[in-house]
């Protein structure tokens, strides 16, 4: 069976200029993502990840190349385009509910469909919390109502900017059988940014290694185990001391970051 | 002192102010004064009757809201704790009483007892209202458009780097200058004194706030503006829904600051050159020597600002309700 291509990433280049530095944070990535893989970008700070993902959000716009989601070149933010940020980015002044109404409020289609708003917070475990405010609630709800927020614009495509970086590992591993789970209903394209490679394995369909100076892709690894993954299951195992392998030889940088 | 019972604290609250209206009618006036008698609606009062009334009225009203509180544990805690504070301005009151208008040991003109005070009100309460009414008149128009215009030009200034660019200056170094610094201006430019001042307190009240409303807009964090974007939102939705909602603590914090300001313009420019306001009794009862009532109209200035300042607190915190933890989340 041949699978749609939703994303295509073709020759990109993003070069920062401050002053006199030039960093060349992306050279020629190109990449193509099929509709609802799940598709993790793995690597060490500087790689390009991030940048990469803000390209594909139209937060940025790369100096050459171009990035298509089905076929229509990507020219700004676009609410198709779901994005979940580091930190959250929460709005304080909203609760819960009103934070994942904003989408729908900022495109004036809430009235047709607030029923969703409800569909969400009981699809993200968020009942019962409706009505606190961002300060009231965990680090990891506010994650899902983040999650939540993009996906009620029922986007084709959402991008996770390390959403699970700064939870504790309990929360985490819950919050990624949450996406998974979000993912199968919905069958949204999910496109990860992380640190952590174990994340990378549980979730992703396709790995995409990234190395630094200058942001390139280094190797695309297809993750067939069969889903559900085992963290501890020997094919897992194995597959994670494969990438931490490559991983070492990939970068460039002998003693690379990663959360194991 | 630490009050277990709370009927001890109602009491202890209480007490105080019947202490100093019990000793007010037993002690006798020492001190040489005429005691007049005016007409109150229907009765026929002199300073003393007047000042017991009021004090009874207070406690009064000290026991009916200590009856209120006794259910809600926030506010009867609050009123324990305030308990002996209430019982030494009772007793704070019978020695002012005793010292300044009983025996006069006080320094007379310069420091009346409280009854005398109070005997202003009895001589011309309605000059002193229409006064108290021209300085609330002339603070309501000065404060509201003042912090109108301010907040507009601060959400310019904070949004529109060009308009930072030319505004900004201007407001750094005419802000420094103390409002009053206008005052002859506004006396010739403007046709009406009542204008004139509010001028003055528009001025006084637009640069503090639209300084930190420029500095709250401005500082909107960047990944906020970001996710507004991301979710479909244009420059209206991020100005409107992001920036000004972020913004509003210190848009708040702006309007207490300012709202300070005002009253002191508000003070200075009715001493200055109105044909009312209670700046404008004041100056008027100081030529005749009179200062029980200068002291009277400090005392209604007391009440009223504290008021308008307990308003905007009040409006600050329903606005901004989502800072405070009122929600209680079961986890």
């Amino acid at each position: 069976m041949k699978e749609e291509t939703i994303l295509q990433i073709n020759h990109v280049d993003r070069v920062y200029e401050d002053g006199d530095t030039r960093v060349q944070a992306l050279s020629d990535v190109n990449l193509k993502v099929r509709r609802g893989e799940f598709i993790s970008l793995i690597g060490s700070s500087g790689c390009g990840k991030t940048t990469t993902l803000r390209l594909i959000a139209g937060l940025d716009q790369p100096q050459s190349g171009e990035i298509f989601l089905d076929g229509e070149e990507i020219r700004g933010t676009d609410p198709r385009r779901g994005y979940v940020f580091q930190q959250g980015a929460l709005f304080n002044w909203l609760t819960v509910e009103d934070n994942i109404a904003a989408g729908l409020k900022a495109r004036h289609v809430y009235r047709k469909n607030r029923h969703r708003i409800q569909e969400y917070i009981d699809m993200t475990g968020l009942s019962g919390f409706e009505k606190a405010y961002p300060h009231q609630i965990s680090g990891g709800m506010a994650q899902r109502v983040a999650i939540a927020r993009a996906l009620v614009n029922d986007p084709e495509i959402l991008l996770l900017d390390e959403p699970m970086g700064a939870l504790d590992s309990f929360t985490r591993a819950n919050l990624q059988d949450q996406l998974l789970e979000l993912q199968k209903k919905k069958n949204t394209t999910m496109i990860l940014v992380t640190h952590d490679v174990d994340e990378a394995i549980y979730l992703s369909d396709r790995i995409v290694i990234m190395t630094p100076r200058p942001g390139k892709i280094a190797q695309i690894i297809d993750v067939e185990i069969p889903r559900p993954r085992q963290r501890g299951g020997t094919e897992f195992l194995m597959l994670r001391r494969k990438l931490l392998e490559k991983f070492n030889l990939a970068s460039a940088d002998p003693q690379p970051e990663y959360n194991i | 002192m630490k009050i277990r019972r709370y009927p001890v604290a109602v009491i202890l609250t209480i007490s105080g102010y019947f202490l100093a209206t019990l000793l007010n009618v037993i002690l006798p006036q020492y001190a040489d004064i005429k005691t007049k008698t005016y007409r109150l609606w229907i009765l026929m009062v002199n300073r003393n009757d007047f000042y017991r009334g009021v004090v009874i009225l207070l406690a009064i009203g000290l026991l009916i809201k200590g009856l209120i509180s006794r259910n809600d544990p926030k506010r009867r805690s609050k009123y324990i704790k305030d308990a002996p504070l209430q019982f030494a301005l009772g007793i704070g009151l019978f020695l002012w009483d005793f010292l300044g208008t009983k025996t006069q040991i006080f320094v007379q003109p310069f420091f009346p007892g409280p009854a005398q005070i109070l005997e202003s009100f009895l001589q011309e309460g309605g000059f002193i209202f229409n006064n108290t009414l021209y300085s609330l008149r002339l603070y309501l128009f000065g404060f509201l458009l003042g912090a109108a215009f301010g907040i507009g030009t601060g959400i310019l200034i904070g949004w529109f780097p060009k308009v930072y660019y030319w505004v900004h200056p201007v407001l750094h170094i005419t802000g420094i200058i103390p409002a009053v610094a206008w005052m002859p201006f506004a006396l010739t430019l403007i046709p009406t004194a009542f204008w004139a001042a509010v001028f003055l307190i528009v001025i006084c009240v637009w640069f503090p706030v639209a300084s930190v409303t420029a500095q709250g807009i401005a500082g909107t964090p960047k990944v906020l503006l970001e996710a507004a974007r991301t979710l479909g939102g244009n420059t209206a939705y991020q100005l409107f829904h992001v920036a000004i909602p972020n913004a509003l603590p210190q848009i708040f914090s702006g309007l207490s600051t300012a709202n300070a300001f005002a009253f002191t313009t508000l003070v200075m420019a009715e001493m200055m050159g109105q044909p009312g306001g209670l700046g404008y009794y004041i100056n008027l009862a100081k030529v005749w020597s009179s200062y029980y009532k200068v002291f009277a109209a400090i005392l209604i200035m007391a009440v009223l600002f504290s008021l308008i300042t307990e308003l905007l607190n009040q409006i600050q915190n329903r606005v901004l309700r989502w800072q405070k933890g009122l929600l209680k989340t079961e986890e």
